[in-house]
């Protein structure tokens, strides 16, 4: 490990030597960012270039790597399997949007102001936040079943039906589930966005005899705009990665059958199940394309990328 | 940062305000389709508020009561019923395994990560700010902005070619080290953002008085950062804490299993017990329960604070 980790530090130290001629704090610099980058670097961007390789590769995870030329790609990009898991995330992405957008709002509008009643709410609504995607998957998974779950409950008798094992149903049940443990974040997202609207602006507003729905459509909402990009970005950035939930409920399979099996399952299935390393890295490839090319889109839409504080513009 | 401007911005007279949730700031005048457009926000949100809460609450109440069921009340009772004859016993089936062991994993695993994570950003982080004018700063700050955007599920493959490579498969420390650096991107984005709002002043006095980098970073910018320190603390070690996919990939033996993959293992191992299941799952979330219970304020700010600006 020692040896693996000297190489970029006395790379990064030259580099910042030779461009600076003000030694000194400079080289300190360089030296209090070293760790982070080395880490990041190392379990970050070597794996980013990593995976474009493996795609190249033949490896079944436990031998030598050997090339195999585009083979693997030619394999991936015929394979009917691809496109149904890049269209299951694609379909789980936007319901999940359509889904937890309009709730989130609600919510945060809800929880804004302040109270005892709102916050104990709030404490509530918290809960989700704290458990894990295991715990969560777990959890729905049991009370979801058809004979011991919430079904058998006298009065949700509606409910004793395979939801998880049903391929028409297990998509949309994951997807439910999955806004059950995200709706709770955003929902604090939209909170403290809507608590840094400053009051004058409505106090103008109310001045000018503008009523509640008119103050929500053109301050409220308006105001919102950063936080609705930033939750939006996490949203879809966030749900090519829904993995943990997915996995747990579908008992590791995506399935029933495939009905279930979005791409970063695909990819686990391919590599890690049938220890096709080479073909699961082209298509995790695709998965980061898709990341990179969807949060560089939102970013140009929102000025995440912006040095300057937020606040400013008020 | 941002939540703390939150804070003393909404701290005095936003409740008065409350136009968030509809209520009128001057009642002066509220003619009938204010009224109306009023009422029906107000169904609208609150319906939601409490479909929501109900949502919630529903299934962590049958976890809670299902995790205190005998085998037979589970089959034969109705299931958002309380417990005939409440027992504990599926709680003394999840201790009695290796439940102590799996939780220190866990314990390790979060304070590591979250102490490595801290530190390492705070210096990057002062860095970054401290030669915000250089071209390498810029780059640097990309750099992590970039990493923001990977997947950690997209390059798990040559992180786990990686993890073996270095003769770490299936040691605490495979997953320590890749759950550091993909902590590290936002753990530097909030920090940056709140160390580039200390002012400049204080910096410079610390020069004049012949103060080197490391000294400014212990004693003024460490100190300053605090709060935000507390905040990105907490939101890593919840991160952490709940993770899957690296323990599920990097690891393999039953004693290196943090506590989300020991569930899975539970599982395999109870098969149709699911009381005994859910007892582990709520166990699993004790710890969290309690942080939550000692710092919910810093778990809220904490979970927002690289989002909401």
């Amino acid at each position: 490990m020692a040896t693996t980790l000297r190489t970029p530090r006395t790379t990064s130290t030259t580099r910042t030597t030779r461009t600076t001629g003000r030694g000194g704090r400079r080289f300190s610099g360089a030296l209090m960012a070293a760790p982070a980058l080395i880490l990041f670097g190392l379990f970050g961007l070597v794996p980013l270039v990593g995976v474009v390789a493996l795609g190249f590769a033949r490896w079944d995870g436990l031998g030598s790597i050997g090339w195999s030329g585009a083979a693997n790609w030619s394999s991936v990009l015929t394979d009917g399997a691809t496109w149904q898991a890049l269209w299951l995330t694609v379909k789980v992405m936007v319901i999940s949007w359509l889904v937890q957008t309009p709730l989130a709002l609600a919510l945060g509008v809800f929880q804004a102001p302040h109270g005892r009643l709102r916050s104990l709410f709030a404490v509530l609504w918290f809960l989700p936040l704290l458990l894990s995607a295991v715990a969560i998957g777990l959890t729905w998974q049991a009370l979801l079943d058809p004979s011991f779950g919430i079904g058998a409950t006298p009065g949700l008798h509606w409910l004793a039906r395979p939801l998880l094992g049903s391929p028409d149903l297990a998509l949309y049940t994951v997807i439910f589930v999955i806004a059950w443990q995200f709706v709770p974040f955003h929902a604090l997202l939209y909170q403290a966005g809507i608590r840094q609207i400053p009051t004058e602006l409505y106090e103008a507003a109310a001045i000018d005899g503008a009523g509640p729905a008119t103050r929500f459509l053109r301050i409220t909402l308006p105001q919102l705009k950063y936080t609705m990009v930033t939750s939006s970005t996490l949203m879809l950035v966030g749900s090519l990665t829904y993995f943990d939930l997915i996995f747990v409920l579908s008992g590791g399979t995506g399935g029933p059958g495939t009905a279930t099996r979005v791409l970063p399952l695909a990819m686990y299935i391919t590599g890690f199940q049938s220890h096709d390393m080479g073909r699961a890295s082209a298509v995790a490839t695709l998965l980061v394309a898709f990341g990179l090319g969807l949060s560089l889109l939102t970013t140009r839409l929102s000025g995440f990328t912006r040095m300057d504080s937020q606040q400013e513009g008020l | 940062m941002s939540t703390t401007l939150t804070r003393t911005r909404t701290g005095a007279g936003k409740d008065d305000g409350a136009d968030a949730a509809g209520r009128p700031v001057t009642a002066r005048r509220a003619p009938w389709p204010h009224r109306a457009a009023t009422a029906l926000r107000r169904a609208v949100t609150g319906g939601a508020a409490l479909l929501w809460t109900a949502l919630v609450v529903v299934p962590v109440y049958w976890l809670v009561v299902t995790s205190l069921r005998s085998a037979t009340d589970f089959t034969t009772a109705s299931p958002l019923a309380p417990p005939g004859h409440p027992t504990l016993a599926n709680y003394r089936t999840v201790l009695d395994g290796d439940f102590a062991t799996y939780l220190l994993n866990s314990a390790v695993v979060t304070v590591a990560t979250v102490v490595f994570t801290v530190v390492a950003a705070l210096m990057a982080a002062f860095a970054i700010v401290r030669n915000s004018g250089s071209r390498w700063s810029r780059v640097t700050f990309r750099l992590f902005l970039l990493g923001l955007a990977i997947p950690l599920q997209a390059v798990i493959i040559p992180v786990y070619l990686l993890i073996i490579r270095m003769r770490l498969y299936d040691s605490l420390a495979a997953i320590v080290l890749p759950s550091v650096a993909f902590a590290l991107p936002i753990t530097v984005m909030i920090l940056v953002s709140f160390l580039r709002d200390v002012p400049r002043s204080l910096f410079e006095a610390m020069v004049v008085d012949g103060a080197g980098d490391w000294r400014m970073l212990i004693s003024l910018a460490a100190p300053l950062a605090r709060p935000a320190l507390v905040t990105v603390a907490v939101y890593d070690g919840l991160q952490v804490w709940n993770g899957f996919l690296f323990p599920l990939i990097l690891t393999q033996s039953g004693d290196k299993a943090v506590l989300p993959l020991a569930l899975t293992l539970y599982r395999g191992q109870f098969g149709i017990d699911v009381p005994a299941t859910m007892a582990a799952v709520v166990l699993s979330t004790l710890p969290m329960l309690v942080v939550f219970v000692l710092a919910r304020r810093q778990l809220v700010a904490g979970l927002t604070a690289g989002f909401s600006k």
